[in-house]
């Protein structure tokens, strides 16, 4: 009933120019808010759901670019430095997004269930965490016995070039992975997949003997960051200076670049998922996602559909990999962990599997949860527990409160919540995926 | 030549022989169903034959191919479509999309193409969804393209999942009970559909069928299975009048009697 309600008087304002003005109102709405208070959390929740507004109300589609291009390219930048937290946020929307988008691709379109995917994520932030660091002069120095001062194996900017180079190795390695385990169908290939992500953490783990090549536990660092141009922060200083209130310094731009780059991955992750999901390529993931048997019969092959499906889903964990790697110059096993691969999971389950915004809402909405709520709550308690407040009625002092009830240590509850109510309450996720409608002009006999 | 030549088909699984020594032959154009009581290994033939399946013995010729050790999606494109015995469509995509996916092996856009769009990518598409628009005519089903298909009715599924088969383009069609839990009505319809599609299409058709009304109407020759085993073969007066047959259904001592009721 209530939702009946809600969709009763969205249909009533998304009408003509209301909707503009709703949208518009809303991001002002946002922006002024974060503006003014820079350290209030619902204040940017205020300002990030407008992206939604901007999604789910009719607009015309060049209102809709030029808003999302100034909220992107503009706001955020700008709230970003003012506030190095935010960004941080929104830096780890983008990698998740982007994460969840390739994941997306194996899971929402082929139907693969992956445990393992930030194997992917790993192997391009071990590739230019190798290859962008001294570790390549520490082969054969154990942990921790190398010399100081051994020089950086390849400059900041071959970078650029890891990119690409990531793309192509994760890719590979997805393929290498594929094909002995993608005869296997559902619950076998979730564990093998689930096995291999282990394998290549505990790889990480261990590859610091006998040969260095990893650094084992303690990780890599530190890792270069590409040169930036020399122009870039005074320009944002000249440009943006006066609005953000204060000079951002070199490292707080290197943070809005890794943001910029994010972005960019993930346009060209939705270009290329929007096209394949189109295409003769896209048709039979999915028939073989609804249906194998009935898929293979149409001539579908089958290990080679799923095998491009895996390497796509791979080169593009790989890139962000790379960009890991990069913007936090230290990477360790710690990052990949099981964990990881079950929160990007999440994400695609929670926004909905095959559906592009719904998954960029759910990485959106599961890494603010994470990030802003739990922390926040956690900060709540913690500010309660140091004060003399009481529970009235059963006499209980915050101060007794167990440190184990720390709420941002409940990030695996909160996965699991999200993944039992949403299989429960809407297993197609938040925005479900649509199938294409089709306007075809047939002579009618 | 005949289209399809299976001699000695064997396909065991543990200790009971499914299909046991089949030898099989059928001409090109013609419409010829395989009858049988349950279990008698008519749809492990379909499987063996669309290689789902690997027969544990004889060869199988189609089209001057050898089938045995090809993969099921290798068969498909040598020319043979099925549809199966409970309706496997793609339930979550649309009428058009799933005959598109039947026409899956016909594609030729490569990933450049499709990835920017190229005017060969374009064409092709076009060409595609009006075929398929054509084709859902062509089996009677109106207006339902954007319908996902597990919305359709029972009977609109049936001939989705035919459509989806003929959008291949195949030589030898093969349906799994075709008629199964369809109206007298609807079961006429779709014994026309066989015809047109025989003789507009000249596509050779082999099907497995329980409704006598069906198989007796449409059936060139017949061919009976018991036991795994091929018990008879001919035209549909001789069938009827074969005594192994009848016992196969009946069981010994209906011979004498009363079969009439049943193959009529």
């Amino acid at each position: 009933m209530i939702s009946s309600f809600f969709k009763e008087l969205f249909n009533r304002v998304n009408r003509g120019y209301w909707s503009y003005l709703i949208v518009i109102g809303h991001i002002v709405a946002g922006s002024f808010l974060v503006y003014t208070q820079p350290r209030s959390n619902l204040a940017f929740l205020v300002l990030m759901t407008s992206f939604m507004s901007l999604y789910f109300f009719t607009t015309s589609l060049r209102f809709k670019l030029i808003a999302a291009v100034i909220l992107a390219l503009v706001i955020i930048p700008i709230v970003g430095a003012r506030n190095i937290f935010y960004l941080e946020v929104i830096f780890q929307i983008s990698v998740f997004a982007a994460l969840a988008l390739g994941l997306n691709i194996v899971v929402g379109f082929a139907g693969l269930l992956d445990l393992g995917y930030v194997a992917f994520y790993a192997v391009g932030a071990y590739l230019w965490a190798f290859f962008g660091s001294q570790q390549f002069y520490m082969l054969h120095y154990a942990p921790g016995t190398a010399p100081a001062a051994l020089p950086f194996f390849l400059p900041g900017d071959a970078f650029y070039m890891f990119l690409v180079v990531g793309v192509i190795i994760a890719g590979l390695t997805g393929i290498l992975l594929g094909l002995p385990v993608l005869r296997l169908r559902g619950d076998y290939l979730a564990i093998v997949t689930l096995g291999f992500g282990e394998v290549i953490r505990v790889l990480a783990n261990n590859l610091d003997k006998p040969l260095n090549f990893t650094n084992g536990p303690q990780g890599i660092t530190p890792i270069q960051r590409p040169t930036m141009p020399d122009f870039a922060v005074d320009w944002f200083n000249s440009v943006f200076g006066g609005v953000v209130g204060h000079n951002v310094s070199a490292a707080v731009m290197y943070n809005l670049m890794f943001y910029m780059f994010a972005l960019a991955v993930i346009i060209v992750i939705i270009f290329v998922t929007r096209r394949l999901d189109d295409s003769k390529i896209g048709r039979a993931w999915t028939a073989v996602r609804e249906d194998e048997t009935a898929a293979i019969a149409q001539g579908i092959p089958l290990v080679k559909m799923k095998l491009a499906a895996f390497a796509v889903g791979a080169s593009f964990a790989g890139v962000m990999g790379v960009l890991l790697a990069a913007s936090r110059t230290f990477i360790s096993p710690e990052s990949f962990s099981f964990m990881q691969s079950i929160g990007v999971l999440t994400m695609v389950i929670l926004g909905g599997a095959g559906s592009i915004p719904g998954v960029i809402l759910g990485a959106a909405t599961v890494t603010i949860l994470n990030l802003q709520v739990l922390q926040g709550f956690s900060l709540y308690l913690n500010e309660l527990r140091q004060s003399d407040a009481v529970i009235p009625i059963i006499n209980f002092a915050w101060k007794d409160l167990s440190n184990q009830l720390d709420p941002a240590k409940y990030q695996r509850l909160l996965f699991g919540l999200i993944l039992v109510l949403m299989m429960i309450f809407r297993p197609a996720g938040l925005i479900p995926a649509a199938r294409r409608k089709r306007k075809i002009d047939l002579e009618e006999n | 030549m005949a289209l399809l030549e299976i001699n000695n088909m064997t396909k065991v699984f543990g200790g009971l022989k499914a299909i046991s020594d089949v030898t099989f032959s059928l001409e090109k154009g013609r419409i010829v169903s395989i009858i049988g009581p349950n279990g008698a290994g008519k749809t492990t033939f379909f499987n063996t034959l669309t290689g789902i399946y690997k027969p544990d013995g004889g060869t199988i010729k189609f089209n001057g191919k050898s089938l045995v050790g090809l993969r099921p999606d290798q068969i498909a494109a040598c020319g043979i479509a099925r549809t199966f015995q409970n309706i496997r469509l793609f339930p979550d995509m649309t009428v058009i999309e799933n005959i598109l996916v039947g026409m899956h092996i016909h594609f030729k856009q490569s990933p450049i193409q499709t990835l920017f769009r190229l005017p060969g990518f374009k064409k092709e598409e076009a060409e595609a969804e009006k075929k398929a628009a054509r084709l859902m005519q062509y089996v009677g089903l109106k207006r339902v393209e954007n319908e996902l298909a597990k919305n359709l009715p029972y009977g609109a599924q049936r001939r989705l999942e035919i459509a989806r088969a003929l959008a291949a383009e195949p030589l030898l069609l093969l349906l799994d009970e075709p008629a199964a839990g369809m109206n007298p009505q609807e079961t006429e319809d779709i014994i026309r559909l066989f015809r047109h599609i025989k003789t507009d299409l000249g596509i050779t058709i082999l099907l497995i069928e329980h409704d006598m009304r069906v198989v007796m109407n449409i059936s060139e020759d017949i061919c009976v299975m018991d036991y795994g085993e091929k018990i008879a073969e001919g035209t549909p007066q001789q069938i009827r009048a074969n005594t192994r047959v009848i016992e196969a259904y009946l069981g010994r001592g209906a011979v004498a009697g009363q079969h009439e009721e049943k193959m009529q």
